[in-house]
C-alpha cells in the first residue's frame, strides 16, 4: 500500500534497531534497571504486538502499557448505564463497534442485544444522527467515548443536531481527555517511567503544547508518535537520545500529522459543545479529577444523562481483576493472577481484554510469542521452498 | 420435503408450464396449493430440470453404479446460507448456496455431483429477488458441473426470516487413493492458497454501505471443484484442504494446526491480499488474515509436490494467483506464526467472537 508500506520497511527497521541498541547500551551502562517507556496511546499497543516491535528492542527497554485505550479504561458501572439505556423500550442504542463486548457487571452491549435490545453498531456518530432521521418516533442515543480523537466528531455531531432540530437524538458521552491523566501518572510516588511515547491521534487535535508540563514540571522526554511500525521504533530511539543526552523535551515524530497547535476547528467545536466534569472514573485508576467532559448546558436537549433516568451507579472491578496495575504499569499483562485463565478474549474479566487495543488482549493474541522465545529462534527456510 | 418434485409433474407431461403472476412472495406460495405450484413451475423448474429431478419421486434416486465409476467412498454435505444483502459484488445468495456447498464436497477431493435445495422465504420477498437468485444458482450449478435433483419451498410469515434463507446439501464421490484430512498436515509440508484473500468479507461491508465509501472490490464467490480436480490430478496425496470462508484463513490453518498438532509459520510477505483490502481493513482495524472468501481455498502438501500443484493450480481460472505462503513445522505449542514484512512474528490465533472495527 503506497503511503503505508514506506513506514513498514524492515531494512531500515534493521538500521534504527541498531542504533537503539548503540544508544541503550551506552545509557545502560550508568544504571541499573531497565528503561521503562510508557506508549500512552492504545494504538500504539497494537502496533507494537501486531508487528512485533520489541523483537527490535534490546532487553534494557520496557514497554509500559499506558492508559489509552478508551473502551478499556471505561468503569463498570458505565457500561451498565449503556445497557439499562439500551434496553429502554423505545431508545435505539447506537455505538462504536469494540465497545459491544465490553462487560458489564451484569451483561455487555452484545448480550443486551441478544436479548432483544436494540443495539446498533455505526462508524461514526453522524451515522447515529442519520438512524434519529430517519426513525422520528425512535430515540436514538450515540454513545460518545475517546479522547481528544473522536470528541470532535461528537461535538460536530451535536451541533448538526442543534442546527436542524432533531429532537430524538441524544448523546451518552463518555469522553475523556488525557492530559490530567498522564499528570496523575506523574504524581505517583512509585513512578519508574523513563520516557514516553506520546499519541498521536489526539494530538493531532490538541496540538503538541499540553504536553509540556511532562517536560518542564517532571523533567520526562515525550515523543509524539505515528502508528506504523519504523514511526515507534524512530520516536523510541528519539526518546532514548534525550535520556542520553540528557534533554526532557516534547518532541514531534509524527510531523505528517500533527501540527504544534493542533487542530484550532475541532478545538472551537470540541469547546463550544463540551465542559470539563469535576471528576471521572476510570476503570482501574479510580476517580481523576478533570478528566472527563460532559454536554454543556446548552446542549442539554441532547444530553442522554439529563434526559433519561440512569443507574449511574459505581460498580467495583472483580476483586481478582488487576486491571489498574496493568494500567499503571506495575505488572506486565501476563502476571495478573487471572490472565489466560478466568480472563481471556473469550470471557474477558477486565476491560483490557477486550479491546484489540486492550493490553491484555494484546497480550494473549500475539504477545505470547515473546514469552514463549519462539521468536529468537533461527529463521525457517520458508523462503527457499517458495523461490 | 421435496414439494419441488411432487409439483413438477405437469411440467414433464407436455402441457404448458404455470407461470406466477405476483409480483411479491405471500404466505399462499407456501401452502401447497395452487400458487405453490406456479411458484414452483415458474421460477425453479426451469432453472433446475433433469432425469432424476423429472422421476418426480419424493426422493432422488441415483444408480450405484455412476458412483462407484468415480471414486469408492460418497462424501455428503450440507450448509445453509444467509446473506445481506442477498446480492452484492461479485455474487449473490444463489451463487453462494451452490458454491459454498460444492466447495465443501470438493475440500475432500470429492467430485461433486448432486445438491439439493431448500429455501425459506419470507413473505413479501419480491418474486423479482427470487429469480435472480435461483438464476444465479442455475448458472453456479452449470459451471460447477453438479446438478439440484431434489428440493423444498417453504414461505414464512414477516419477519419469521429474513428476505430468503437457502439451505443446501450435496453428495459427491472421493477418488481412490484420495485422503484428505485437517489432521494430516506433516512438519515439511507447504502451505498454498489460490489467490486474493478477503475479497468477499470487504465486498460484503462495502455493500452494506454502512461507511459511504466505494471500492472496487467484488466477492470471490465460485466453485473450486474444477480447481480441486486438477490439483488431485497433480498430486493425489494432498494432505489438507479446506475452504477460508468465515473466519478466514487465519481460522483454517489454526484448524490444521490444532487437529495435526503441528506449528504452521507464514510470510506476510507472501500472502496474496489485493490493496484495495489491505486499505479497507487500515481504515476499519481489521485483520485481512480473518476475514471471509467463498472462493478459496488452504491447502497443505507434501514439499516435493509443491511446485507441480502450484502449476497445475494457477493453469486453472479459480487458481491464477495462487501462491505458496509457508510452511508447517515442528513448533506445534507455537500455532500459526506470521513472519510480518516489518521483520517481526506474531501469533496468528484463533478469532474469538466477531471482527469489530476500532473506535480511532
Amino acid at each position: 500500500m503506497k503511503y503505508v508500506d514506506e513506514f513498514r520497511n524492515p531494512e531500515q527497521a534493521k538500521a534504527l534497531s541498531q542504533e537503539i541498541r548503540a544508544l541503550a547500551s551506552r545509557i545502560g551502562r550508568t544504571r541499573e534497571r531497565p528503561l521503562q517507556i510508557m506508549e500512552v496511546c492504545g494504538g500504539h499497543t497494537h502496533s507494537i504486538f501486531r508487528y512485533g516491535i520489541t523483537q527490535f528492542l534490546p532487553e534494557e527497554i520496557e514497554f509500559v502499557h499506558g492508559p489509552g485505550c478508551p473502551v478499556c479504561v471505561l468503569p463498570m458501572g458505565r457500561v451498565d448505564d449503556c445497557v439499562a439505556l439500551a434496553e429502554l423500550p423505545n431508545v435505539i442504542f447506537t455505538t462504536f463497534g469494540d465497545a459491544m463486548r465490553v462487560p458489564g457487571s451484569k451483561k455487555s452491549l452484545l448480550k443486551a442485544k441478544a436479548g432483544g435490545a436494540d443495539v446498533r453498531m455505526v462508524y461514526s456518530p453522524l451515522d447515529a444522527l442519520q438512524i434519529a432521521r430517519q426513525n422520528p418516533y425512535r430515540e436514538v442515543v450515540f454513545f460518545g467515548l475517546g479522547f481528544e480523537t473522536t470528541m470532535p466528531s461528537t461535538a460536530m455531531t451535536v451541533l448538526q443536531a442543534k442546527a436542524e432540530g432533531i429532537p430524538n437524538f441524544s448523546l451518552f458521552c463518555n469522553h475523556i481527555t488525557i492530559i490530567p491523566t498522564l499528570r496523575a501518572i506523574l504524581d505517583a510516588p512509585d513512578l519508574n517511567l523513563d520516557g514516553f511515547l506520546g499519541p498521536g491521534h489526539v494530538s493531532m487535535v490538541i496540538g503538541t503544547r499540553p504536553y509540556e508540563f511532562i517536560a518542564s514540571d517532571f523533567s520526562k522526554p515525550i515523543v509524539i508518535s505515528g502508528f506504523e511500525p519504523l514511526d515507534v521504533l524512530q520516536s523510541v530511539w528519539m526518546v532514548l537520545k534525550q535520556i542520553a543526552e540528557g534533554r526532557a523535551e516534547v518532541e514531534n515524530q509524527y510531523g505528517r500529522i500533527v501540527p504544534r497547535d493542533g487542530n484550532p476547528l475541532a478545538q472551537k467545536a470540541v469547546h463550544e459543545v463540551f465542559e470539563v466534569r469535576e471528576f471521572f472514573e476510570w476503570r482501574g485508576l479510580g476517580s481523576i479529577d478533570y478528566s472527563g467532559v460532559r454536554l454543556r448546558d446548552a446542549y442539554a436537549a441532547y444530553d442522554a444523562e439529563r434526559k433519561f433516568k440512569l443507574p449511574n451507579l459505581r460498580v467495583a472491578d472483580p476483586k481478582s481483576c488487576q486491571c489498574g496495575d496493568v494500567l499503571k504499569g506495575l505488572i506486565k499483562p501476563a502476571q495478573c493472577r487471572v490472565f489466560g485463565t478466568q480472563c481471556s478474549p473469550e470471557t474477558p474479566l477486565g476491560a483490557l481484554m477486550v479491546s484489540t487495543e486492550g493490553a491484555c488482549a494484546a497480550y494473549y493474541r500475539y504477545g505470547r510469542i515473546d514469552t514463549s522465545g519462539l521468536a529468537k529462534r533461527p529463521q525457517s527456510n520458508v523462503t527457499e521452498i517458495a523461490a | 420435503m421435496n414439494s419441488l418434485e411432487k409439483t413438477l409433474a405437469p411440467a414433464s407431461t407436455g402441457r404448458p408450464r404455470r407461470s406466477l403472476r405476483d409480483s411479491h412472495i405471500n404466505l399462499s406460495h407456501g401452502s401447497g396449493g395452487k400458487a405453490m405450484r406456479d411458484l414452483i413451475e415458474d421460477v425453479f423448474v426451469g432453472a433446475f430440470e433433469n432425469p432424476i429431478l423429472a422421476a418426480m419421486e419424493d426422493q432422488a434416486v441415483f444408480p450405484l453404479a455412476d458412483f462407484a465409476r468415480l471414486g469408492n467412498r460418497l462424501a455428503f454435505t450440507t450448509d445453509t446460507f444467509v446473506v445481506d444483502p442477498l446480492f452484492f459484488p461479485g455474487g449473490d445468495i444463489g451463487t453462494l448456496a451452490v458454491a459454498g456447498t460444492v466447495n465443501d464436497l470438493a475440500m475432500s477431493g470429492a467430485v461433486p455431483l448432486f445438491l439439493s435445495c431448500g429455501m425459506v422465504i419470507e413473505e413479501g420477498l419480491p418474486t423479482e429477488v427470487l429469480r435472480r437468485a435461483v438464476a444465479s444458482m442455475k448458472a453456479t450449478a452449470l459451471e460447477a458441473c453438479v446438478t439440484v435433483v431434489t428440493g423444498d419451498t417453504k414461505v414464512v410469515g414477516r419477519g419469521a426470516a429474513d428476505k430468503l434463507f437457502i439451505n443446501t446439501a450435496g453428495i459427491g464421490v472421493v477418488p481412490e487413493g484420495v485422503n484428505i484430512s485437517a489432521r494430516r498436515a506433516r512438519p515439511g509440508d507447504v502451505v498454498i492458497v489460490n489467490g486474493y484473500l478477503g475479497d468477499h468479507g470487504t465486498a460484503i461491508l462495502i455493500a452494506r454501505n454502512e461507511l459511504g465509501v466505494e471500492c472496487g472490490v467484488r466477492s470471490d464467490c465460485q466453485p473450486l471443484g474444477t480447481l480441486v480436480a486438477s490439483m488431485v490430478a497433480a498430486c493425489p496425496d494432498i494432505h489438507c484442504l479446506r475452504d477460508a470462508t468465515r473466519g478466514g484463513l487465519a481460522t483454517v490453518l489454526n484448524e490444521f494446526a490444532e487437529s495435526s498438532n503441528v506449528g504452521i509459520r507464514i510470510r506476510e510477505s507472501s500472502l496474496p491480499i489485493r490493496e484495495e483490502v489491505k486499505g479497507a481493513c487500515e481504515i476499519l482495524g481489521l485483520d485481512p488474515l480473518y476475514l471471509a472468501n467463498e472462493g478459496k481455498l488452504v491447502a497443505i502438501v507434501p514439499a516435493d509436490r509443491a511446485e507441480s500443484v502450484l502449476a497445475a493450480m494457477r493453469s486453472q481460472p479459480a487458481g491464477k494467483h495462487s501462491a505458496i505462503i509457508g510452511e508447517v513445522t515442528e513448533a506445534r505449542s507455537a500455532g500459526v506464526i506470521l513472519h510480518t514484512t516489518f521483520g517481526g512474528d506474531r501469533v496468528v490465533d484463533m478469532l474469538v467472537g466477531e471482527q469489530l472495527p476500532r473506535i480511532c
